[in-house]
C-alpha cells in the first residue's frame, strides 16, 4: 500500500523557518513488505517460485484470466496473526481484503487485493518503535527491461513474469517513530531477527523477501510539528537504507537551509551514485478507489486460529534478551547484540552447548566477547557462514578460562581458525601459542629483559613503577605473547625483591 | 452534473481513450444517469451499515496445499505478444 | 421420433425417453446441434461441430445438449462474454457450475450470445450483433441472457445457463416465454463466470418449464474450493410436485406493482395469475418495500463500480485484443477504446467516478447501505409473507432498437428484478400469459434458500396457466 488515501503519519507542511534553525531531526517512519514463507501463494495454490523459469508457476487467478477467484492462504493468515501477536498488536476478529485499482504490467487483475480500513492487526510495537499496522496482500509479477525489441514497433519493451506474482506479503507500517539512519537499520534488524524466529519469512533483503520502504521528513530539533515527508522506495539492503534515508535527510537539510520547501513525493535512492530521483511524475495522481474485495468474504478470527497461532509463537529477541541477561548474566551491550541478531544468538547457543567445559554464567560473557572477536574478523552477517564451528570456539574460550592459552594468544589462533578452519587444541600445539607460565619458565625472560634495560631495572628499584611496560614488552616479544602480562609483573616484582 | 473534464479525468483512471464525439455524448448520458442515482442522496442511511457482502460465510479460507500450474505454453498461449517465455509490453518507462 | 417430436420434448422428458430406450442421447444431441447451427436469431455465438468425445450420458442428464451462455469459461471453446475484446478467445479451464453440470451428463450444444459482459436489458450490445425474439423477430429477446432464452424459446436447444445480476435471467425469460431461475447468492460458483459485478452475479437456469429448472439447478449448487463466496445450497433440490398453494401467503409489494411504467397488458396477466393463486388456495396480500424505488439507483452505483474494476484487467496484455502502441498507456487506453462497446465504456465510467476519491461516500458506500435497507425490508416482509411477486419486467418484448438511444430508459426495465438481486435472494419468471401476442412474465421470490419452496409453488401455477410456448418453436421451425 502506497499511502494512498491511507491513514498515515502527518504530511502537513511548512516545518520551521529556515535561517535561524541550529539543527533539525528527522521523523522516519518505515513500511516494510515481507515475503511469506507459505507452501502457495496468497489466493491461489501456485507454490511459490524460487528461481524457476518464467511462468511456470501460473495458474488462472494469478494470471488473472477471466472468470478466476481468489480464495485466501489459510496459512498466510496465521503468519500474519503470528506477527501480529509478536508485536503486540491488537488482532481484528473481523478483517477484509480490498481492492486497490490501479493499472501496471505486474498486475494482473488491473488491482491488487490489499487490506485498507480494517487490516488485521493494529497498533503495537517492537522495540522503541511503534507498529501502526499489520496487513496482508498479494505481491506484483516481476517486469524485465529488456530493451528495444521488434514485437513492438522497435520501441522500448519489458517482459513480465507472474511466477513471482500473488506472493504472499504482510506489510508493516510503523508510526514516525525513527530519528536516525541507524536506528532505521538497527531496528530493520530486530524486525528481521523477529520474523526469522517466527520462521514466517525467509527475511532476506538480497532476493526480496525484505523490502523496506521509508518515509521521511524533517523538523527543527525541539519542535512538535511534522514536516512534509518523502518517501524513499525498495531500498533492499541494510547499508543502502542507512546511507539512502542519510542522504535524503541531507538532502530535505539543504532545501530547507536555502529557504526552498520539501515537495511530498516518491523517491528512489541509487546506492551506486548516492543520486535520489522522483520516481513518479506528479501529474499522474493516483487515486486507488479501494472498494471492498466482493470475492472474498471477511476473515473471522476463531478461538481456533488465535489458539495455534498463540501456540506456534518461539521466544522472541525480547525475551531472549532477558534471558540471556538474568540467567547467563550476560553485560546489557552482549544480550542486546546476541538477541536481536538472531544469527549470533543462534551461534552462541550452539557454542554453550557444545562447550561442556564452560559453565555459565562463568564461560557466557568471554564467549560472547570471544563472538565479537569472531565477527570483526569474519567476512559476513553469520557467523555460523565462517570456518570457525561453534565448537572450535568453544574450546578456544576453554583454553583461556583455564589459562592454557593467552588472549593475544587465543586472537592468533583465532586468525587461523578464520583463514583454515580447525581444532584451536591442535593449533596451538602445531604453532607452540601455549601460554607460557610460572618462575621456571618466565624467570630467565625476565631476568634477560631487566639485564638488557639497566636504567629501567633502576627506575623499578627506586619504587617507581611506570616503565614495567617496557619489561613486560620485552617479555611477550620474546614469549610471542604467549605469557600473562599479570604473571609477568608478579615474577619482576619478585626478581627485584618488591 | 458531470462536465468533459470531468469525463476525461475519469476515462484517464479507467485507461479508457474517448472520441471527442464520445466524450460528449458521456458527458450527457452520465449527468442523466447521475442525476436518477441521485435520488438515494435524500435518504436518511446514517443508522445504517453497508452491505459488502450479502452471503457471510464462516470459513472460506484455502489450505496452504500446492496445486497444478498451467503449462507455460498454455499460459501464453492467448497473449498478443511473447517473449523470453513471458508477456511483452510496451515499457512503463518509455514515452 | 422425429424431429418435432423430439424437440418437442422438455429435458426431464428426453431423460425418460431416453431411460426408457425410445431416444438415442446421440440423435437427440445432433437433432440439437442441427437446429443450433441453422439459427437463424442470433442467438449461437459457437456451436458443437461433432458429438465430444467425453459426452457424459450414464451420467443423470444423460447427455441431453445444454446451451452455454458465451461468458461461461469453457476450455478449449470460445468464450468471449459477447465482447469484442474477448473475440476468439479460449480459456484454458471450464467454469465450475459447466463443469459440474457435464459431470452430471448435460453436453454443450453452444455458446449463446448476450450482451457484451452481461450489461444489457435487451441483447442489443452485443459485439457479435443482436438476438430476435423468436416469437417477433422485430423484437429483442431481453436481456443480458438473451441467446440463451431465445434458444430455448425457440427449441434450438432443451435449456441454457444464464447469468443474472440485475435481472439477466428473469427478465429474457420472461420476454421469451420460458422459466429462469435466479438462485440465492452463493449457492452456486462463480468460478469460470466472466465477472461483470461480483457480489451479484449468479448463474442460474434456462428452462422451458418449471421442473427443468429444477433439475438443472440441482446439479449446478455446490461450495467449490474455487469460489470462497460459494456456500452451496442447505436442502437438496427436489423436483417439484405441488399442484395446490394452499395456506401460502403471497405478497405483492405496492411499490413495485402501482409504478408508473408498467404496461396494461403486463398488469392485466399479472392479476390474472394472482386470481389464478387465489384460485390454488394461496392468500395474496399487500406488502411494502420502502426502499425499492431506489434500489435501481443502488444498482447502478454498485454493479458499474464492481464492473470497472473488474473490467480492468482487459488490458491487451495476457489475453484478448491489443492495440499496438509505442507507449504502455497508449496501448491501455487504444485497447479499451477498441475493445468496448458503448455500453460497457459507459457502465465502466459511472463505475470509476462512484469509486473514485471525494465521490466514493456519496454514491458507492450510499448505494451499499441502501443496499441494506432492502435487505432489511424483505426480511421483514417475509416474516409475514412465504414468496412476493410481481411482474419480471414492466413490459413485454419491446422492438429492437426501441431503447438504445436512451440508457435511462432501457436501465428502467430491470426494476422489477434488481431488488431481489441485491438482497442476494432468490427468484424465479414463469410466463404467465401474453399480452399483444407477447409472453408476460411472472417473478416469484423467497427468501434465501427458499428455492425448493419458489419452485413448488411455480410448478403449481405452471400447471394451472397452462401456458402455450410452442409458437416460439414452431415459428422458428418453420422457417428453418
Amino acid at each position: 500500500m502506497n499511502g494512498g488515501g491511507m491513514p498515515s503519519d502527518g504530511t502537513e507542511r511548512g516545518a520551521g523557518g529556515p535561517a535561524e534553525v541550529a539543527s533539525y531531526e528527522p521523523v522516519i517512519g518505515l513500511e516494510i513488505h515481507v515475503q511469506l514463507r507459505t507452501r502457495t501463494k496468497m489466493f491461489c495454490s501456485c507454490p511459490l517460485s524460487f528461481g524457476e523459469p518464467p511462468n511456470t508457476h501460473t495458474c488462472p487467478v494469478c494470471l488473472g484470466l477471466p472468470g478466476s477467484l481468489p480464495v485466501a492462504n489459510a496459512e498466510a493468515i496465521h503468519y500474519g496473526l503470528m506477527i501480529g501477536l509478536a508485536v503486540g498488536s491488537e488482532l481484528a476478529p473481523r478483517s477484509i481484503f480490498h481492492r486497490k485499482n490501479y493499472f501496471y504490467p505486474d498486475l494482473p487483475k488491473g488491482y491488487q487485493i490489499s487490506q485498507y480500513d480494517e487490516p488485521l492487526c493494529s497498533g503495537g510495537r517492537l522495540g522503541e518503535v511503534r507498529i501502526h499496522r499489520v496487513h496482508l496482500e498479494e505481491d506484483a509479477a516481476k517486469l524485465t527491461h529488456v530493451g528495444s525489441s521488434g514485437r513492438i514497433h522497435g520501441s522500448d519493451a519489458s517482459v513480465v513474469d507472474f511466477n513471482r506474482g500473488g506472493t504472499p506479503l504482510a506489510e508493516i507500517v510503523t508510526e514516525p517513530d525513527v530519528r536516525s539512519a541507524e536506528q532505521a537499520s538497527e531496528w530493520l534488524r530486530l524486525l528481521r531477527t523477529t520474523l526469522r524466529q517466527l520462521g514466517v519469512s525467509d527475511v532476506n533483503m538480497e532476493e526480496g523477501s525484505l523490502r523496506c520502504d521509508a518515509n521521511i521528513s524533517i523538523r527543527p530539533v525541539g519542535t512538535t510539528q511534522l514536516g512534509t515527508k518523502t518517501e524513499l522506495k525498495n531500498m533492499n539492503s541494510f547499508r543502502f537504507i542507512e546511507r539512502g534515508i542519510r542522504a535524503e535527510v541531507a538532502r530535505q537539510e539543504a532545501l530547507l537551509r536555502a529557504g526552498e520547501t520539501v515537495t511530498q513525493e516518491t523517491l528512489h535512492f541509487d546506492p551506486r551514485t548516492e543520486a535520489i530521483t522522483s520516481l513518479r511524475s506528479k501529474e499522474e495522481a493516483h487515486d486507488y478507489r479501494y472498494f471492498p474485495e466482493p470475492d472474498l468474504p471477511p476473515v473471522r478470527i476463531t478461538n481456533e486460529m488465535l489458539h495455534r497461532a498463540r501456540t506456534a509463537m518461539p521466544e522472541l529477541p525480547a525475551a531472549r534478551e532477558t534471558r540471556f541477561a538474568s540467567v547467563l548474566g550476560l553485560n546489557v551491550e552482549s544480550a542486546r547484540l546476541l538477541s536481536w541478531r538472531a544469527e549470533l544468538g543462534d551461534y552462541f547457543e550452539a557454542a554453550l552447548d557444545a562447550g561442556a567445559s564452560m559453565h555459565p554464567p562463568a564461560g557466557a560473557q568471554p564467549l560472547a566477547n570471544w563472538i565479537s572477536e569472531l565477527t570483526a574478523r569474519h567476512d559476513g552477517d553469520d557467523p555460523a557462514d565462517s570456518k570457525v564451528t561453534p565448537q572450535a570456539l568453544a574450546t578456544l574460550v576453554g583454553l583461556v578460562g583455564s589459562k592454557k592459552l593467552t588472549q593475544g594468544g587465543a586472537k592468533q589462533v583465532l586468525d587461523r581458525l578464520v583463514a583454515e578452519g580447525g581444532d584451536p587444541a591442535a593449533i596451538v600445539d602445531a604453532e607452540s601459542l601455549g601460554a607460557v607460565g610460572g618462575a621456571d619458565e618466565l624467570a630467565p625472560v625476565v631476568r634477560a629483559a631487566l639485564e638488557a634495560n639497566p636504567d629501567v631495572a633502576a627506575k623499578l628499584r627506586d619504587g617507581d613503577m611506570k616503565p614495567i611496560g617496557v619489561i613486560v614488552g620485552y617479555v611477550m616479544k620474546e614469549t610471542r605473547g604467549r605469557a600473562d602480562g599479570g604473571e609477568v609483573t608478579a615474577i619482576v616484582r619478585a626478581e627485584l625483591g618488591l | 452534473m458531470l462536465d468533459r473534464s470531468e469525463v476525461l479525468h475519469v476515462a484517464r483512471l479507467a485507461r479508457l481513450r474517448l472520441d471527442d464525439e464520445e466524450v460528449d455524448r458521456m458527458a450527457g448520458e452520465l449527468s442523466s444517469i447521475l442525476g436518477h442515482i441521485a435520488a438515494i442522496a435524500a435518504l436518511d442511511l446514517d443508522d445504517v451499515p453497508p452491505t459488502s457482502h450479502v452471503v457471510e460465510v464462516e470459513s472460506a479460507l484455502r489450505a496452504d496445499e500446492p496445486g497444478p500450474c498451467l503449462d507455460r505454453d498454455v499460459a501464453l498461449a492467448q497473449a498478443p505478444a511473447v517473449q523470453d517465455g513471458g508477456f511483452l509490453v510496451p515499457s512503463p518507462q518509455a514515452g | 421420433m422425429d424431429v418435432q417430436e423430439i424437440i418437442g420434448l422438455t429435458a426431464a422428458q428426453a431423460i425418460a425417453a431416453i431411460e426408457r430406450g425410445d431416444l438415442d442421447a446421440v440423435e437427440l444431441f445432433s437433432a440439437y446441434r442441427r437446429r443450433a447451427e441453422e439459427d437463424e436469431l442470433g442467438a449461437f455465438t459457437w456451436v458443437a461441430e461433432h458429438l465430444p468425445a467425453d459426452m457424459h450420458a450414464d451420467g443423470p442428464l444423460r447427455g441431453v445438449p445444454l446451451a452455454v451462455k458465451d461468458l461461461f469459461c469453457t476450455a478449449g471453446i470460445p468464450s468471449q462474454s459477447g465482447s469484442k475484446i474477448l473475440e476468439g478467445y479460449l480459456p484454458p479451464y471450464t467454469a465450475t457450475s459447466v463443469a459440474r453440470l457435464e459431470h452430471a451428463g448435460a453436453t454443450i450444444v453452444g455458446k449463446t450470445n448476450q450482451d457484451e459482459f452481461a450489461m444489457g436489458s435487451s441483447n442489443e450490445n452485443s459485439a457479435f450483433g443482436p438476438v430476435l425474439n423468436p416469437w417477433d423477430r422485430t423484437r429483442v429477446p431481453g436481456g443480458s441472457s438473451g441467446g440463451s432464452a431465445a434458444a430455448v424459446a425457440a427449441g434450438l436447444a432443451p435449456w441454457a445457463l444464464g447469468t443474472d445480476t440485475g435481472g439477466s435471467i428473469r427478465q429474457p425469460a420472461a420476454l421469451c416465454g420460458i422459466v429462469g431461475l435466479k438462485p440465492t447468492y452463493g449457492t452456486v460458483s462463480r468460478y469460470g463466470m466472466i465477472a461483470f459485478a461480483s457480489s451479484l452475479d449468479q448463474a442460474g437456469p434456462l428452462t422451458r418449464d418449471v421442473t427443468d429448472a429444477a433439475l438443472l439447478y440441482r446439479h449446478m449448487v455446490g461450495t467449490d474450493p474455487n469460489d470462497a463466496t460459494a456456500v452451496g445450497h442447505p436442502e437438496e433440490i427436489r423436483l417439484p410436485t405441488a399442484e395446490r398453494l394452499d395456506g401460502l401467503r403471497l405478497g405483492v409489494p405496492t411499490e413495485l406493482t402501482s409504478g408508473e411504467g408498467l404496461e396494461p397488458g403486463v398488469l392485466a396477466a399479472f392479476e390474472a395469475t394472482l386470481e389464478t393463486a387465489r384460485g390454488l388456495g394461496a392468500t395474496i396480500e399487500e406488502c411494502s418495500l420502502h426502499s425499492a424505488p431506489h434500489a435501481l439507483s443502488a444498482y447502478y452505483v454498485i454493479a458499474p463500480a464492481e464492473a470497472s474494476s473488474n473490467l480492468a484487467r482487459f488490458d491487451g496484455v495476457r489475453y484478448g485484443l491489443r492495440r499496438e502502441a509505442d507507449d504502455l498507456v497508449s496501448m491501455y487506453t487504444g485497447t479499451r477504446h477498441d475493445g468496448f462497446g458503448a455500453e460497457v465504456k459507459r457502465r465502466i465510467l459511472i463505475g470509476t467516478y462512484a469509486l473514485s476519491s471525494g465521490y466514493y461516500d456519496a454514491y458507492y458506500g450510499r448505494a451499499q447501505r441502501v443496499r441494506t435497507l432492502i435487505a432489511r425490508e424483505f426480511a421483514s416482509v417475509f416474516e409475514r409473507c412465504d414468496l412476493v411477486v410481481t411482474p419480471t419486467s414492466p413490459g413485454v418484448a419491446f422492438e429492437l432498437g426501441a431503447k438504445t438511444a436512451d440508457p435511462l430508459a432501457m436501465y428502467l426495465n430491470d426494476s422489477f428484478t434488481v431488488p431481489m438481486s441485491l438482497a442476494g435472494i432468490p427468484a424465479i419468471s414463469i410466463p404467465c400469459g401474453l399480452s399483444e401476442d407477447l409472453p408476460v412474465g411472472f417473478q416469484l421470490a423467497g427468501p434465501a434458500f427458499s428455492e425448493n419452496r419458489i419452485l413448488d409453488a411455480a410448478h403449481a401455477l405452471e400447471r394451472a396457466i397452462g401456458f402455450d410456448g410452442s409458437p416460439a418453436r414452431t415459428r422458428t421451425g418453420a422457417t428453418s
